[in-house]
């Protein structure tokens, strides 16, 4: 990528910046110092989006709860996955039995009652927050690596790899997300979480593509790009080293209120049966378990309802934050 | 403006015809190819050829392909694996069902996203605004089944009013039709009002402040309906687009929303042959509800035509 015919149009630019540069030679140690700062600033924001938007902090105070709930699922919830106490409890209804084989007769409460199988459903629910918040994440996670690359090398290089991924980009976007997620499912053959990841997430690629695209489209003009060029670095470092993380506050944004639509996805996928093996307790599952009860115990299906809308309000008020805070315009986001 | 719709739906023909390529190549590499996958591993070699020549499959792949695409087009779908039904009449029965609970769901988000936007715009910082969008941030945060689930449990167990399973053919009556589509209806219908309600309050506030909006004052707009008819016709345009592309949160929506009140629409037809690895109804179906969705944005792109003059006097930027 050469731009030699530039030079005379920079060359009044890279005086002017002569002090800050020193030399004008950038050195290694001083690109990787202007990027770690990029990314404290956007951590700052960040912070000064909670400490303003008191509603942004109420969705991160809810998100973290979540994430550790998860994360020591044994130690929160109140009894173990697989224990069975009586069917069809009410919420704040009490067992009592002998469950730790001590032969002493316990009384235990399900605050959030019991399903048709006799599980605790506040414990299944800890549990489900494992698989649904681990297969949000990774969901995203996978969205935003191969969109934001196929974005970053579609804006870098342009032409044909660029018409190539914009058509692709165009042909997910023309999806329904649950009909491409099935679609996938169907192709793929199999259940199993790994194969949701891929199939919820490759209907997120597009919006990661697009907004990168974009940024790099931009950025590709800058003057910092033209001196990395002009001191060799190859194609990739530029990208990566030095485009990407000047164009990852979109980025950060959209992946925030990506995860609570990945949340609802996987719950969909699950729900209709086609998520992760039966007999793991997520959310989408869990509902569809108490399906066939909701004349004689609703609350097998509401309470993980609730689970789910309560985690994906948290995320959707904590993303909106943020999006006011780095400006990015509501198109952008859908 | 007839450029502008010609190259829209050559567009939409060019899409629809990469989804159908993609279905057609997607479930030929089906892990140990479809017909293993269909019979299973321990069918006989007679079965599976059977199967093959019944497809089509021992033809070569560019005959597959023309065949295949020209089955498509002229509604030869192919038949069912394990009913031997039509694959066409399980499909005539099913989407009239999906087909229903979309258009109320669709019609019904309109009737209640654009007032409430109006208002929320309207009436900033106001207990009614707040009000639209808190109803709007839940709204987008419930799947559409948990919905299902909770109107189901309050209008159907315990009120009664509306049936819980199953759908009522329009020709059995316009009431009990209505009445089995209600609940299903409502359940697509809100997370879509959700969506368009928070477009059409931050559009409309921004064409609030637009600098035209002042002149408009300037030149003398008395009442503050007419001021708001002026803004409102700028700040649909972005709402049309939202309204189309929420679409497939309608369809999405329906294809669970069908399994809470035991529908037997598409959404149902599809997991159902994807669980019983019934490819000819798995391919026709997907292929279906991506056409009914890029269709139903193909006529939201025709309807920029009539709410934006910049396109309607030739130009191609909206």
């Amino acid at each position: 990528m050469s731009r030699g015919g530039d030079d005379a149009d920079d060359a009044p630019d890279f005086a002017r910046n002569e002090g800050e540069f020193g030399s004008g030679e950038v050195p290694p140690e001083y690109e990787t110092e202007e990027s770690v700062e990029e990314y404290k600033t956007t951590a700052q924001r960040v912070v000064s989006v909670l400490k303003r938007d008191k509603l942004a902090l109420a969705g991160a105070v809810v998100v973290v709860a979540f994430v550790l709930t998860a994360i020591f699922a044994p130690y929160v919830a109140p009894h173990g996955p697989e224990e069975q106490f009586g069917f069809m409890q009410e919420p704040m209804s009490q067992t009592t039995g002998d469950f730790d084989s001590d032969g002493q007769m316990e009384t235990v409460t399900h605050y959030l009652g019991t399903d048709s199988f006799g599980y605790d459903i506040l414990t299944r629910i800890v549990y489900g927050a494992q698989i649904s918040l681990l297969v949000a994440f990774a969901t995203v996670a996978f969205a935003f690596t191969a969109g934001t690359t196929l974005g970053v090398l579609a804006g870098f290089y342009g032409g044909w790899i660029d018409t190539v991924v914009m058509r692709g980009v165009d042909f997910i976007w023309a999806f329904p997300t649950i009909i491409l997620g099935v679609g996938v499912i169907a192709v793929m053959g199999g259940l199993g979480w790994l194969n949701v990841v891929v199939a919820i997430g490759i209907a997120f690629v597009d919006d990661f593509a697009r907004i990168i695209r974009g940024e790099v489209l931009s950025i590709r003009e800058e003057e910092y790009i033209t001196a990395a060029e002009a001191v060799g670095m190859g194609d990739g470092r530029i990208m990566f080293k030095e485009m990407l993380p000047n164009a990852v506050s979109p980025l950060i944004v959209q992946a925030t209120l990506m995860v609570p639509l990945a949340i609802l996805g996987e719950a969909s996928l699950s729900f209709l049966g086609l998520g992760v093996k039966p007999t793991t307790p997520t959310w989408g599952l869990l509902i569809a378990g108490g399906r066939g009860f909701i004349s004689q115990a609703w609350w097998i299906s509401v309470m993980p309802g609730l689970a789910i809308m309560v985690v994906v309000l948290a995320f959707n008020t904590l993303g909106d934050g943020l999006r006011d805070a780095f400006d990015l315009s509501e198109g952008e986001v859908n | 403006m007839w450029q502008y719709i010609a190259k829209r739906t050559g567009h939409a023909i060019f899409v629809m015809w990469m989804v159908a390529t993609t279905v057609f190549v997607g479930l030929r590499s089906v892990p140990g190819g479809p017909v293993r996958a269909m019979l299973g591993q321990e069918a006989t070699p007679e079965a599976v050829a059977r199967l093959r020549a019944d497809l089509g499959l021992d033809q070569p792949l560019h005959v597959q392909y023309v065949d295949w695409l020209g089955g498509m087009l002229t509604g030869d779908f192919g038949r069912s694996i394990t009913s031997s039904e039509g694959v066409g009449t399980l499909i005539a029965s099913a989407a009239p069902k999906t087909i229903s609970i979309a258009a109320f769901g669709v019609v019904l988000g309109l009737a209640v996203a654009i007032p409430a936007g109006i208002i929320g715009a309207t009436r900033r910082n106001e207990p009614a605004d707040y009000a639209a969008t808190i109803g709007a941030f839940v709204g987008i945060s419930m799947p559409a089944f948990f919905i299902g689930i909770l109107l189901a449990i309050v209008f159907g167990v315990h009120l009664g009013w509306f049936p819980v399973v199953g759908y009522t053919e329009l020709s059995e009556g316009v009431v009990p039709w209505l009445k089995s589509i209600t609940l299903p209806g409502i359940a697509v219908g809100l997370p879509y009002a959700a969506g368009v309600t928070r477009m059409m309050r931050s559009s409309l506030i921004e064409t609030l402040d637009e600098q035209y909006m002042r002149t408009a004052v300037a030149k003398g707009i008395s009442s503050r309906v007419q001021l708001y008819k002026h803004a409102l016709q700028n700040a649909m345009i972005p709402v049309v687009t939202i309204a189309g592309i929420q679409l497939a949160l309608v369809l999405g929506g329906s294809v669970t929303v069908e399994i809470v009140f035991g529908i037997q629409g598409l959404g149902r037809l599809l997991v159902n042959s994807i669980l019983e690895r019934n490819y000819p109804v798995t391919q026709v179906t997907i292929l279906l509800v991506a056409g009914i969705f890029v269709f139903m944005n193909l006529l939201v792109d025709i309807a920029y035509t009539a709410i934006d003059p910049r396109i309607r006097y030739g130009g191609e930027q909206s």
